[in-house]
């Protein structure tokens, strides 16, 4: 059991967690992730590790709720807790001088690229930061990157907040400045990070993306992750989860993360129901207590 | 310092009151089984066990011979003459302690070892007939012990002050951490996954080898004092080296297992619907895929469909009887050999074809193709014969040209065997590893290039058997004993 000493929405649906998990905390590099189930019956799923705490213990997760298993994660309070969290997994970011790097973090996947943004900052780079989100609600961990960054380009798709568009259109004015890019670390939604490839190969600019497909185990054992990288199947939990976006076959991971979206609609419609029914049960026992209370 | 030898003593003789030619004449007991037509949409187990009287009937068939060659043959050295000796005379849970000196998980092996490669081979009455059925016997035994348990009845060397690491819970981690802590050493068993067993949970089916009866036998593990801590993994939660510097480990045994699934390299293995055995099982297994939506990790829909396995070992069978029981219209093995080479154990081929398996031999993939959408619709395979035997002793099979078919596939499960997992090689200096990325251990005490670090079972060996894993954690629990008692490497 994992205790959450915190949880707080930071924007609409994605939900910050801090936990107590020492192990992972003293051990967690920039690039790396865990595997959680939250009960008993849960499944496992990869998350994010935004920072994490050696001293205190604390490691902290991003979540955004999008299936049955980050809805239930995110309807955890502070003291609730997590039945298991395991990692860190997967190889840790390279980390070292390149020059400028420019880091994008798409949505959520932005928590995933700030401790490497970070790393990178404090290996001696110039670290431009581009974070997009559907809109201004949905922009996270600004101050934290401005922090790290010695740049920040936000955009917003539709324009409620900095600039309106892409975080490519951003990408993209930067390399027709002529601005001096020597790596790109792309993480966030498999389009963006495939967008983000399409327009540094032309350039050949060094680009890493965070693969994120469906996992198990996380230790190389079931063999669920593996992704295609110039033709050849890589795990994703051994190999990655960082790979040279410009190998990457981008439609096949779109294709297996696809794979259960049947169940994973079930799932959540029973999700759903069940929690409307305890619900509309509490609701009736509050009207009853109410109800009994009046009578007295 | 060796431990003493135990002095020997004339085998007993039981009180069975038959001469050896009237043991002879009783024809060997079969277990109780679940129908096939009832079984093969269930995943309750298969074989239902003795009876007290099929046990005492199967007993006496023993000749007690006076060199039990069934011993010699057994890789952990049960003493399965004295085992069945008590069960003649009555004493079950003698039986069953007598068990435990040499194997800590009895009702585990008397489910899934090949005891017809090991103690019923080695059985005089298999030369004459059929043997004894040993197997049974255990199983029978620990499932009577299972039922009557005393924790009093454990006994353990008083507390050495010494603390031994176990990396992996699977058979042969169990079985260190088991010797290790009778002989008074403090154990702690870390685990990857979130349950405690390694393959003997993720890889078996509940079919072949119940959940509760390896919690059961954990259970018992931690009555005896083993400790366990599941989410570790060791070697990116915490290294080998962190261990023995910062946590006081004095010893570390690494039982990790085979690890990473090997796929053919043939195109359309990315494929939605193609999956590696491990994965497969793995959703089965451990997280209780084929009881979605109460557990929440899903699996396609097998229901009326083609499903193939590619292999012809345990885990193709355990795989295919697997599918057929999640509702496949038609489950066939797909193997590039015949019959006669195929690793399953006998009586996995006969359940699976009793609930209506088929098994197409002599055949290999060469492509899995699309339907367009990114999902499995067909295999193109070849049909193969058989040539010379290759390095494995087997048969080799050569392809046969234009001999190219299509079958109509929805689900394709690779059975193929594993490569090592990388992990613990990547994150510990100085541990040496085979040009394959297996362990390099010495083949009696275990003991790797590491001072203090032990390794066994199928991360040194490659892909095995159970049993073979425990006679692995046998050697190094003695190896890793002697180690702390002496200090000497």
């Amino acid at each position: 059991m994992f205790k959450i000493l915190n949880a707080q929405f930071i924007a609409p649906g994605i939900k910050r967690f801090v936990l107590e998990a020492p192990r992972i905390a003293r051990k967690q590099r920039p690039g790396q992730f865990v595997i959680i189930r939250v009960n008993e019956t849960g499944e496992r799923i990869p998350l994010t590790i935004e920072k994490s705490d050696p001293e205190k213990g604390t490691v902290n997760l991003v979540v955004q709720s999008i299936g049955k298993t980050t809805h239930l994660l995110n309807s955890l309070e502070t003291g609730d807790s997590i039945l298991d969290i395991v990692g860190p997994l997967g190889k840790p970011s390279e980390i070292e001088k390149f020059g400028t790097a420019v880091v994008i973090g798409g949505g959520v996947g932005t928590a995933m690229a700030y401790p490497t943004a970070a790393a990178l900052k404090q290996a001696g780079n110039r670290v431009i930061t581009i974070i997009g989100g559907r809109n201004k609600d949905l922009v996270i961990l600004e101050p934290e990157m401005r922090e790290v960054s010695d740049t920040v380009f936000v955009t917003t798709d539709d324009g409620s907040y900095s600039d309106k568009g892409l975080v490519t259109d951003k990408l993209r004015q930067l390399i027709e400045n002529g601005t001096r890019i020597d790596l790109v670390l792309a993480v966030g939604p498999i389009p963006m990070m495939r967008a983000v490839a399409e327009m540094t190969r032309q350039e050949r600019i060094k680009t890493i993306v965070s693969l994120n497909p469906i996992m198990i185990d996380g230790t190389g054992m079931c063999g669920g992750c593996r992704v295609v990288v110039e033709g050849r199947s890589e795990f994703a939990c051994v190999d990655g989860p960082e790979f040279d976006a410009h190998r990457v076959d981008f439609a096949v991971l779109v294709q297996r993360n696809a794979m259960y979206r049947e169940a994973e609609k079930r799932s959540m419609e029973e999700y759903k129901r069940e929690v409307e029914g305890q619900k509309a049960a509490a609701s009736a026992e509050a009207e009853t207590v109410c109800a009994l209370e009046g009578r007295k | 310092m060796t431990t003493p030898p135990t002095p020997k003593t004339p085998p007993k003789k039981s009180s069975n009151p038959l001469p050896n030619k009237e043991r002879m004449k009783i024809p060997r007991q079969n277990m109780l089984e679940q129908l096939p037509q009832v079984r093969n949409k269930e995943f309750t187990e298969v074989n239902l066990g003795y009876s007290t009287e099929l046990a005492r009937q199967e007993a006496l068939r023993c000749i007690e011979c006076a060199k039990p060659a069934c011993v010699d043959a057994c890789p952990v050295g049960v003493k399965v003459s004295d085992f069945v000796r008590l069960i003649v005379d009555g004493d079950y849970l003698g039986a069953a302690a007598k068990i435990r000196e040499d194997n800590v998980l009895p009702a585990i092996t008397g489910r899934v070892c090949p005891q017809e490669d090991h103690c019923e081979h080695g059985c005089l009455l298999n030369k004459k007939g059929q043997s004894l059925g040993i197997g049974y016997l255990e199983r029978f035994v620990a499932d009577y012990e299972r039922k009557h348990f005393d924790v009093k009845n454990i006994v353990k060397a008083p507390p050495t002050g010494k603390k031994v690491a176990i990396v992996g819970s699977g058979p042969s981690g169990l079985t260190a951490a088991g010797d290790l802590v009778t002989k008074g050493h403090q154990v702690h068993v870390f685990e990857a996954l979130h349950e405690i067993g390694g393959v003997l949970v993720y890889g078996i089916p509940e079919f072949r080898l119940p959940k509760a009866i390896i919690r059961e036998q954990v259970d018992y593990m931690r009555a005896m004092g083993v400790e366990f801590e599941t989410d570790v993994v060791v070697g990116r939660t915490v290294t080998i080296d962190e261990l023995m510097e910062e946590e006081g480990y004095d010893a570390v045994f690494i039982g990790t297992g085979a690890g990473l699934p090997q796929f053919m390299g043939i195109p359309g293995e990315h494929l939605n619907g193609v999956y590696s055995a491990n994965e497969f099982l793995t959703r089965i297994n451990l997280m209780h895929a084929y009881e979605f939506p109460k557990f929440d990790e899903p699996m396609v829909d097998f229901r009326g469909k083609n499903v193939a396995v590619i292999g012809g070992g345990n885990t193709a069978l355990d795989a295919i009887r697997s599918a057929l029981r999640l509702g496949a219209g038609k489950a066939f093995i797909l193997y590039r050999r015949s019959e006669t080479e195929m690793p399953a154990r006998i009586e996995e081929v006969k359940h699976a074809k009793e609930e209506g398996i088929e098994f197409q031999v002599l055949a290999a993939p060469l492509e899995f193709l699309d339907d367009g959408k990114g999902w499995l619709r067909a295999a193109r395979c070849q049909k193969m014969e058989l040539g010379e035997p290759d390095s494995s002793g087997r048969r080799r099979p050569v392809p046969i040209a234009g001999s190219e078919y299509e079958i109509p596939l929805a689900v394709a499960i690779m059975a193929i065997g594993t490569t090592a997992n990388p992990i613990i090689r990547m994150t510990t200096p100085g541990l040496e590893t085979t040009k394959r990325g297996y362990i390099q251990a010495d083949e009696t005490t275990q003991k790797t290039s590491r001072r203090g670090v032990f390794a066994g079972g199928d991360i040194v060996t490659g892909g095995a058997t159970v049993i073979l894993a425990m006679g692995a954690g046998r050697r190094a629990a003695k190896g890793i004993h002697e180690f702390l008692v002496s200090g000497e490497w």
